[in-house]
């Protein structure tokens, strides 16, 4: 058996699952966008703009995504890095490991599960009964922006903390020594050294986050009562509940683009952010 | 700086924490603690539909895992190898595969599939060389574990590519010097060493797929996954039964979670 053949064989079924049913679907989702809705819903073959020049009869959907996403992903970033920082550079090496594993591991473990949860937590005899009872007036939480904000937080923090923590340990712990017996105020060397240099785990974690988000169902399902929705909200309703096919193929293609648009635009940032980085290490 | 972290910690395990103090609660009522019984994971178990649900997800999630992981591993093992447009493809399918939301996959197969089976079932009746009525394509488990196994290979293949790049490449080289045969070096050389990435990725796609409740909502037709059916009973109102299914979910899945972490690592200490 030639070496081609061998990789042939080998390549086969990883690539025709691939093509089945991932470039096959994404393509019928792309052609349907540009049909049109069948009288019992389903497609029906066209080629119109019609469901694209619908899409702000779904805008809150859009907006609710689009302001959640990155305040969600900012919260995140704002806890997870001082816990990533106590990681990488306070904690012994002994309990590092543990740690860390302590953090990721809630991330493999069913988000349905930990987003019911809050539920518990935010509803009315969880956290505002506490609330009451210590004296000050009862609020409502749950079915809120705030209650979707805090699962969010709550699923993804792992995700946030891995990468940043991971920048962060391979930071040459010398560099903050010379930068304290340099007469560096602790701030001033975390400003000019810790955290440039941890701008890359900064930029994936972001990224992750935001473009899970992005998508994200469950969280406001669960967690936002059906008055804060996403997106991925608007795509169930049109594909199981309206069966609207060829408008819930617009309202996903635009959904991709939009992403890919975001994360474009933030990958040229971050790259000048960290060319800049190059200079405050050369200084 | 360490007490915040205290708090973070809190934060993750609190709410895990709740839901399984209050699966052993007795009362019917979920949210007043009224005593200590295991009485609701004896109704979760003797439940016909959780039982349902459970067997489908761990068959669904066997198979998908099988899959994901043998035909990634292949096909890591022979990109590896390769340059050129095929690379090509094949890396950005897989970079495709991981970084389209979750329910954009469910969605796709969904169409996709149903838009597929609409063609092929009237030929299917057509060609049907038997009395009886010819089988209907339909959505069920097969589209299930075909949806979570392409995402997962590609998930996969990463894993196991990553253990590839951190290998030495002089052992195989040495190898083919002392006149093994290419097979032979896979075997006694390669395979030993990306073994634990294939197995970690086999359980981190396990546990994935028992999980995932976003392409399994669109894909899985007439079928419950167990994802599936405490999602339709969350709505309609929190139950001490799911309490104590989401407790043991949880505590599964720490467990494969934890086997994973230590083969991963110790394959990484090998290699090294």
């Amino acid at each position: 058996m030639t070496q081609r053949t061998r990789n042939f064989l080998l390549l086969a079924p990883a690539g025709a699952w691939f093509l089945l049913m991932l470039v096959v679907p994404l393509s019928v989702v792309l052609i349907f966008s540009f049909g049109e809705r069948g009288a019992a819903g389903g497609y029906v073959p066209a080629f119109t703009f019609d469901q694209y020049a619908n899409l702000p009869a779904r805008w809150a959907a859009f907006r609710n995504t689009l302001v959640l996403a990155p305040v969600g992903t900012l919260s995140a970033l704002l806890i997870a890095y001082p816990l990533a920082y106590f990681l990488a550079v306070r904690v012994s090496a002994k309990w590092k490991m543990l740690l860390l594993v302590l953090v990721i591991v809630p991330f493999w473990t069913s988000i349905l599960i930990r987003s019911y949860a809050w539920i518990f937590l935010l509803g009315g005899r969880g956290i505002p009964a506490l609330i009451e009872f210590i004296g000050f007036p009862a609020i409502r939480l749950i079915n809120t922006p705030f209650s979707v904000l805090v699962g969010i937080i709550y699923g993804y923090l792992p995700l946030m903390v891995f990468p940043i923590f991971v920048s962060l340990d391979r930071l040459d712990k010398r560099l903050l020594e010379a930068s304290s017996d340099l007469g560096a105020k602790p701030w001033r060397t975390f400003l000019q050294i810790t955290l440039p240099l941890s701008i890359p785990g900064i930029a994936t974690g972001c990224m992750l986050v935001f473009i899970l988000l992005m998508g994200e169902y469950l969280i406001p399902a669960i967690l936002g009562g059906g008055k804060v929705f996403f997106v991925g909200n608007a795509l169930v309703d049109l594909f199981l509940q309206s069966r609207n096919w060829a408008f819930g193929s617009a309202v996903a293609v635009t959904l991709i683009v939009v992403m890919l648009a975001t994360v474009t635009v933030y990958m040229r940032f971050m790259a000048r952010l960290s060319a800049n980085r190059d200079d405050v290490s050369l200084i | 700086m360490r007490i915040y972290a205290t708090f973070v910690y809190l934060f993750l395990y609190i709410p895990i924490g709740v839901i399984a103090v209050f699966s052993f609660n007795s009362g019917r009522n979920a949210s007043d603690f009224a005593g200590f019984s295991v009485k609701w994971y004896g109704k979760a178990l003797a439940n016909p539909f959780i039982m349902d649900a459970l067997k489908t997800s761990l068959t669904v999630a066997l198979l998908s895992a099988l899959f994901a992981s043998v035909f990634g591993a292949m096909a890591a093992v022979a990109l590896q190898g390769i340059r050129g447009p095929v690379r090509t493809a094949f890396d950005a399918v897989i970079n495709v595969a991981v970084m389209i939301p979750g329910i954009v996959i469910g969605i796709a197969t969904l169409i996709g599939l149903v838009t597929i089976f609409e063609q092929l079932n009237p030929l299917l009746d057509a060609i049907w060389p038997f009395a009886s009525a010819a089988p209907r394509l339909q959505m069920g488990k097969t589209s299930l574990v075909g949806a979570h196994t392409m995402f997962l290979m590609a998930l996969c293949i990463i894993i196991v590519r990553a253990r590839l790049a951190g290998m030495d490449r002089s052992l195989t080289e040495a190898s083919s010097d002392l006149y093994a045969t290419p097979f032979g070096t896979f075997r006694q050389v390669t395979l030993p060493q990306i073994f634990p990435a294939i197995a970690a990725g086999f359980l981190l796609s396990f546990t994935f797929s028992f999980d995932d409740f976003i392409i399994a909502f669109f894909v899985a037709g007439s079928e419950t996954t167990l994802p599936i059916y405490v999602f339709s009973s969350i709505r309609r109102g929190v139950t001490p039964e799911i309490n104590a299914i989401g407790t043991m979910v949880l505590g599964a899945s720490l467990f494969i979670l934890l086997i994973a972490q230590t083969l991963l690592r110790r394959g990484s200490r090998k290699v090294k």
